[in-house]
């Protein structure tokens, strides 16, 4: 029972990372028509706003030891951050909660990159082929990808969690299990809910402000909503960068997780396309509920009992749903009728 | 009317012989000319250096790479020397190799084996390589020691730690340098019974290609010997990312002790969760849960972060090492670079230096003449202590390292700490071990 409630948790955990990267995806494809397949890139690109931030806190005085070498036996370089020289502990505190306030940082600089991308390229591609698009969105994630590649490196870069939120909480003794039992690590639990605030921050605000009103205006029918005098493309244009926004703080949240490297935007960005086309294409809800319920079946099928019967059934198992549901209801499980079915 | 049937005849004969030629592939119409592929013409001989550009191992390409031109400087008697001062065979004189001044071309791996082959061939067939080397994967080693063989050209291994490379997939024109997983295991079981005694349940991650297969499979034999029991073993895709699916298990399965059969991000990605999941703060079984990473790279401790610390491991080579030759190549390559090399680049210098002076005893390029001088080769300071060529199979022996996670780093460099210095003797197996069984070495190929 310990163990079906730890991938319970683990499923959840997946399902609001995938669901978080396939709302952003969904933005863009339900206002904008785009298929964007540089989105994984900017989910890659808001965890390295978090490396930038967490470098420019540790730009560093530099002093040397005079008693220490390094590996050329010269004196070893000391190094302490201005921030700490500068602030004392509350400059130690902000280097160890770098990873939150880069969402501060990212959430600018993601909006003018998703606005400028949109601007500057993706808008000349609106009544191309779908297949124009997907080539030309698919081209700039390989180039933004190999451009952090060339400042960055290959390597990941660990980004720790803060000290208060490291390390794994015994969550089972809270719903009856034994103790250690249900061990998890706390980091994960912040990010489930940090995904639950940022996905019900986006339905409210599409839901209870003029704006967002203008904007499922705008979905729903972009003509009428342009004939009434609304210039809706700059609306739209805003959401791309709203969207590139809340990808880039998805992925600003991921890196205690996983350490940023180059390349995972690019892995995530099949697993959400997935999600999004299961959930239903332009759906916002049906892409939430494909998110989780996807996370929850890879999360269950991982398990060594499941294996051992269906052996490799995880590495399948998303895309075994996907063609089951496309087959069934082409649509997707919340998508409009219509979409995809002709 | 006679006169015409010769000329029709002549033509026939001509047409045929060119025929063939064109016929024949480009890889060996070199080897036709003269008695071996790309014998050099001029004064000049090229290497090719076949190391990851782009992809997952880029970092330690970059590093193999800068080790190449550091080596090529130092053939070509520019530099301080490097390793060719202590290196124990006085062969190296600093004219280049046999007076030719040493030339390069690279290629790119992208770490996949079709890739591999392709830029190695296009080095072999275009740009005239004498000699392939490098890489950062046994996959790509192997598929690339396979095509060399075809070629006939030297093959000088960079970072493949497989049993198969030198074992069932082993080649005459292929040499290792690189230890291997049946060497990591030998050294590392010791010090593992010693630190977290006998009694122990390990739970294996394995990444799902031929290296993890031989490194699980060397390390549980290793630590069964000294009493582990094997409770699991999971086979990870190499493309995984997040593990906490693989992790999770392992919370519940009676385990305490967790071995990570993984290499560069996998390894990077997979200690990362096992350490959020709290594993190293579990006690289990009465004892304090472990985790082993059975080979280790500085470059992989630095992705990794704060959670090496205090984890165990092996490698080939490591910076801090104080002998003659580790501290001359340290020098060098850190006067050049402003950073010490990496175990990948220590190797692929010393591949370098070692071809070299094979050809140089030899007296020839010929891939035959070179395959003769190094099986059996015995030398010393080249940064490991004495060192044996073995000539069954052409796998190196020498003293391997066992380290840890460093508690207290006092740089982005200092990471690991030595914790022994295993004799070669205790790494030693014998050429019919069944982890090495299968294949043959075969003859020497000079492509001719």
């Amino acid at each position: 029972m310990d163990a079906i409630f730890l991938q319970v948790l683990n499923g959840l955990d997946k399902g609001s990372a995938y669901a978080l990267i396939a709302l952003g995806l969904t933005l863009i494809f339900g206002t904008l028509g785009v298929v964007n397949f540089a989105h994984g890139a900017l989910f890659m690109l808001g965890a390295f706003c978090a490396v930038i931030m967490r470098k420019i806190l540790t730009i560093s005085q530099i002093t040397l030891d005079p008693v220490r070498t390094n590996f050329l036996g010269k004196p070893l370089e000391i190094r302490t951050p201005y921030v700490e020289i500068w602030w004392g502990d509350a400059g130690s505190w902000m280097i160890d909660y770098s990873v939150l306030l880069s969402i501060g940082f990212a959430i600018p600089v993601m909006a003018i990159i998703g606005i400028v991308m949109e601007r500057g390229l993706i808008k000349h591609f609106y009544h191309r082929p779908h297949a124009d698009q997907i080539l030309m969105t698919f081209g700039l994630a390989i180039v933004l990808q190999e451009i952090i590649k060339a400042i960055f490196g290959a390597n990941p870069i660990p980004q720790s969690a803060p000290d208060s939120m490291s390390g794994a909480v015994d969550i089972g003794v809270l719903f009856g299990f034994a103790e250690y039992a249900v061990i998890y690590p706390y980091w994960r639990l912040v990010y489930f809910v940090f995904a639950a605030v940022i996905i019900g921050g986006v339905f409210a605000f599409l839901r209870f402000t003029t704006f967002g009103m203008v904007v499922r205006a705008g979905m729903a029918d972009r003509e009428t909503v342009g004939m009434l005098g609304i210039d809706i493309d700059r609306r739209f244009t805003i959401m791309f960068g709203l969207a590139a926004a809340v990808t880039g703080v998805a992925g600003v949240m991921y890196t205690p997780i996983l350490p940023p490297n180059y390349h995972m935007g690019m892995d995530f960005l099949v697993l959400t396309f997935v999600v999004v086309v299961v959930g239903g294409m332009g759906s916002l809800p049906g892409a939430i509920l494909a998110g989780f319920m996807l996370g929850m079946l890879e999360s269950f099928s991982s398990m060594n009992e499941v294996k051992a019967i269906l052996p490799g059934i995880d590495q399948i198992i998303i895309y075994l749903v996907a063609i089951i549901v496309l087959l069934v209801r082409p649509r997707g499980l919340m998508g409009k009728a219509g979409m995809m079915e002709d | 009317m006679s006169g015409f049937i010769t000329n029709r005849r002549g033509l026939i004969k001509s047409g045929t012989v060119l025929g063939a030629g064109l016929a024949m592939p480009t890889i060996f119409t070199a080897s036709s000319a003269a008695a071996y592929t790309n014998a050099p013409t001029g004064n000049g001989v090229t290497l090719g250096f076949n190391v990851p550009q782009s992809g997952p191992y880029a970092d330690e390409g970059a590093d193999e790479l800068r080790a190449y031109k550091l080596a090529v400087e130092h053939l070509n008697g520019g530099g301080d020397g490097g390793m060719m001062n202590t290196f124990s065979s006085n062969a190296l004189s600093g004219s280049g190799i046999l007076g030719n001044k040493v030339e390069y071309v690279t290629g790119d791996t992208q770490t996949k084996s079709d890739a591999a082959r392709a830029s190695a061939k296009s080095m072999i067939e275009k740009d005239g390589a004498v000699m392939i080397t490098g890489g950062s994967s046994s996959g790509v080693a192997i598929a690339v020691q396979g095509l060399c063989q075809e070629a006939g050209v030297i093959f000088m291994a960079g970072l493949t730690h497989s049993n198969d490379t030198t074992g069932k997939d082993k080649k005459a024109n292929g040499f290792r340098h690189f230890f291997n997983g049946y060497m990591s295991a030998a050294a590392l079981a010791p010090v593992l019974l010693e630190m977290y005694g006998p009694d122990r349940k390990a739970y294996h991650l394995t990444a799902d290609y031929t290296w993890g297969w031989t490194q699980q499979e060397s390390i549980a034999a290793a630590t069964e010997a000294i009493g582990w029991e094997t409770v699991n073993n999971v086979l990870t895709p190499l493309a995984t990312q997040d593990f906490s699916s693989y992790v999770a298990p392992v919370l519940n399965s009676g385990a305490d002790v967790l071995v990570l059969n993984h290499y560069g991000g996998n390894m990077i990605n997979s200690l990362t969760s096992a350490v959020q999941f709290g594993l190293r703060d579990k006690m289990v079984n009465g004892k304090n849960f472990e985790i082993v990473v059975p080979l280790y790279s500085r470059l992989m401790a630095k992705g990794a972060g704060e959670n090496v610390k205090g984890i165990f491991g092996s490698t080939n080579w490591h910076w801090s090492l104080t002998d003659a030759g580790s501290q001359a190549f340290v020098k060098s390559f850190g006067e050049a670079y402003g950073f010490p090399p990496s175990q990948a680049a220590h190797t692929v210098y010393c591949q370098t230096l070692l071809y070299a002076d094979a050809c140089e005893r030899a007296g020839t390029f010929n891939p035959c003449g070179v395959v003769e001088a190094l099986e059996g080769f015995d030398f010393d300071g080249l940064g490991n202590g004495p060192t044996h060529y073995r000539a069954g199979d052409h796998q190196c022996f020498k003293d391997v390292l066992v380290v840890k996670g460093k508690e207290n780093p006092t740089s982005e460099f200092d990471l690991l700490e030595v914790v022994q210095v295993t004799p070669r003797a205790q790494v030693e197996y014998p050429i019919d071990h069944p982890m090495f069984a299968g294949g043959a070495l075969g003859d020497c190929n000079p492509g001719a």
